[in-house]
């Protein structure tokens, strides 16, 4: 059985275009909507992309900037210029 | 310098390169002093670091960046803190029985972030390794920060609402405060290892989900605007500690196979600390948010036995397994608030916040999410307390109870088997009795009884005469503990504490709002 990963964002303004790249890149992924926050379930891995966050939002976005947005996670992290990932290894 | 070199800009750094100049190359090897000598507290533990580079923060944060991000995570807090403040916002709130778990978390959580940042300048001045040392000096950063966000948050709601006025001296005192001190401080008292593990993986990768999402997910929903802000812009650093957790624990495992009984026995120890402190979550959960966002069963299924159950599954190649006693929270998961609203409901005139029994359809949304144990073990006699306060008889229970030698929390929780019983273990330890109220405390207290025979219990202290004002004399006729031990609290009499709808609070709210809570319905007598 593939354990899920998981991430929280707050649903500010870039939160949700955030939610909406992973939704996109992601098709496993469920989302749940809780007041004020969304919580995203995904079997495995789970990855942010630098690219498809921009164009949600319109402008420049640094991967690092994940931080103002991010609630929790569960998953080992890997983090590069282009995107961020979180994924159990597979046993 | 030519023209030539200054017109040629150096190439922008990638994370990986930035992260690794700006962290393993500030550090160094000291050459006037032996290693050993500037860093003595990593090796009594009985952990074994063969290469402090294979640490690997996984999280690329430099310090540059760290300022950056976090001054922009500050400017927004203080810009919807002031607007709160400058727009009455407190008065939003859905139902004034809400802010006692602001009360509950200031008092009971803020102190432990002040710890925390204490605790982290600790933990990174006695490890050797750089990279750790510089995720520690962040969360050191990190929890002042929060410390200080929430008191600057609270102390607006400390203007209209009761027991919210000496939130650091009540931490150090009062009984149930006890109970997250103590745990705090029990860290602090271990080496760096330990108290990482405790900290960093038990309490922030495992269990601190459970306290900031549900609690600043149920303030967004209950009106609360600040809480909202402070708890989720300090939860944004949280997936950092939780990240340097998770890494700190990995590192360990894999440094050395001694250092897997270690951590083994350091995971079944926090865990169980963790969890008992967690029962005061529970409650807020079910019991002191108005409106609720999900039960505390519920949240444990999805954030302990789902998300926490993949964390040990991906752990389990190290040899690491669920941390002992963790079937028995599976058991209690559908009694554990119950149990903790019912002796708090009983001793809420001792507390620095206000109790109530549930209105009716909060009853119901209880037997809702508890099918099998609200009917049949609580509401019967949650319904008794609804009528006895109805016909005037309110009632609190005015001798002190029993306390677990370990968690410092009273010893109501029942036998993991038997919803009907009260669970009571015991050890000797030179000729003396010490009382625990499970198997998970019993199990800490006998690795370490030198420890824990320490302990600074609130209820043992009030009999040997430590908690009543300086001067007091008991002898005097119509000396009333009590009065006495609510004073050296620095509570407020009839104001701080005791029931909801006799409260200062609630009167303040109608004055205020307009608002006439009375025509909320009541709990319904039987």
């Amino acid at each position: 059985m593939t354990q899920p990963v998981f991430i929280a964002l707050q649903t500010t303004d870039t939160g949700r275009s955030i939610v909406d790249a992973i939704v996109a890149d992601n098709p496993l992924a469920q989302a749940v909507e809780y007041p004020a926050m969304v919580k995203i379930d995904s079997p495995g891995r789970l990855v942010v992309k630098r690219g498809s966050v921009e164009e949600r939002l319109g402008r420049r976005w640094d991967v690092q900037e994940i931080h103002l947005d991010l609630i929790s996670l569960a998953g080992n992290i890997d983090e590069t210029d282009e995107e961020f990932s979180l994924q159990w290894r597979k046993a | 310098m030519t023209a030539t070199t200054a017109a040629r800009p150096a190439k922008r750094l990638g994370i990986k390169e930035k992260y690794a100049l700006m962290t393993r190359g500030l550090g160094w090897d000291t050459t006037y002093q032996a290693m050993d000598d500037v860093f003595p507290y990593d090796k009594f533990e009985g952990i074994v670091i063969h290469d402090w580079d294979k640490w690997e923060d996984p999280f690329r944060l430099t310090m540059d960046s760290y300022w950056k991000y976090q001054g922009e995570k500050e400017k927004k807090l203080y810009a919807i803190i002031d607007a709160f403040q400058q727009n009455n916002a407190q008065f939003n709130i859905v139902d004034p029985r809400y802010i006692n778990t602001v009360k509950l978390f200031l008092t009971g959580v803020t102190p432990l972030e002040y710890a925390a940042h204490r605790g982290f300048a600790l933990a990174g001045r006695n490890f050797r390794g750089t990279g750790t040392r510089i995720a520690c000096q962040m969360q050191s950063i990190d929890e002042l920060r929060h410390a200080q966000t929430q008191f600057h948050t609270i102390s607006h709601y400390n203007k209209y609402f009761q027991g919210l006025h000496d939130a650091t001296y009540m931490h150090d005192r009062v009984w149930y405060l006890s109970v997250p001190k103590s745990y705090f401080e029990d860290a602090m008292t271990a080496g760096p290892f330990e108290f990482v593990t405790a900290i960093s993986f038990s309490f922030e990768y495992v269990l601190t989900n459970l306290l900031f999402m549900p609690f600043m997910s149920g303030a967004a929903y209950n009106g609360d605007m600040a809480t909202v802000t402070f708890g989720f812009s300090a939860q944004s650093d949280e997936s950092r500690h939780m990240t340097l957790g998770l890494e700190v624990v990995k590192f360990l495992l894999e440094q050395d196979p001694a250092n897997v009984p270690i951590v083994q026995k350091w995971v079944d120890k926090w865990f169980w600390r963790g969890y008992r402190l967690l029962a005061l979550v529970s409650m807020m959960m079910d019991y002191m948010l108005p409106k609720r966002v999900m039960s505390w069963a519920e949240a444990w299924e999805m954030y302990f036995e789902k998300n926490g159950g993949a964390l040990f599954e991906d752990l389990a190649r190290y040899g690491i397994r669920m941390p002992k006693h963790y079937e028995v929270s599976i058991k209690e998961k559908h009694r554990l608030s119950h149990e903790t609203w019912n002796v708090f409901n009983n001793y809420g005139h001792a507390a620095a916040f206000n109790v109530w029994m549930p209105r009716p359809e909060e009853m119901d949304w209880l037997s809702e999410k508890y099918p099998a144990t609200f009917d049949k073990y609580y509401r019967p006699r949650f319904e008794w307390y609804a009528e006895q306060e109805q016909a005037g008889k309110r009632w609190f229970n005015n001798t002190l109870p029993m306390l677990c030698q370990v968690c410092q929390i009273p010893m109501f929780f029942t036998e993991p088997d038997d919803p009907t019983q009260i669970c009571y273990r015991e050890s000797s330890y030179h000729g003396m009795k010490m009382h625990f109220c499970s198997d998970g405390c019993k199990n800490v207290f006998d690795n370490e009884p030198e420890k824990y025979i320490q302990a600074w219990l609130p209820v043992h202290q009030i009999y040997q005469g430590n908690c009543f004002p300086e001067g007091t004399d008991p002898t005097v006729p119509g000396f009333n503990p009590l009065v006495e031990v609510l004073k050296y609290y620095h509570f407020q009499l009839g104001a701080d504490g005791g029931e909801f709808n006799t409260s200062p609070d609630r009167a303040n709210w109608e004055k205020w709002t307009g608002q006439d809570l009375s025509a909320a319905p009541q709990a319904k007598a039987a």
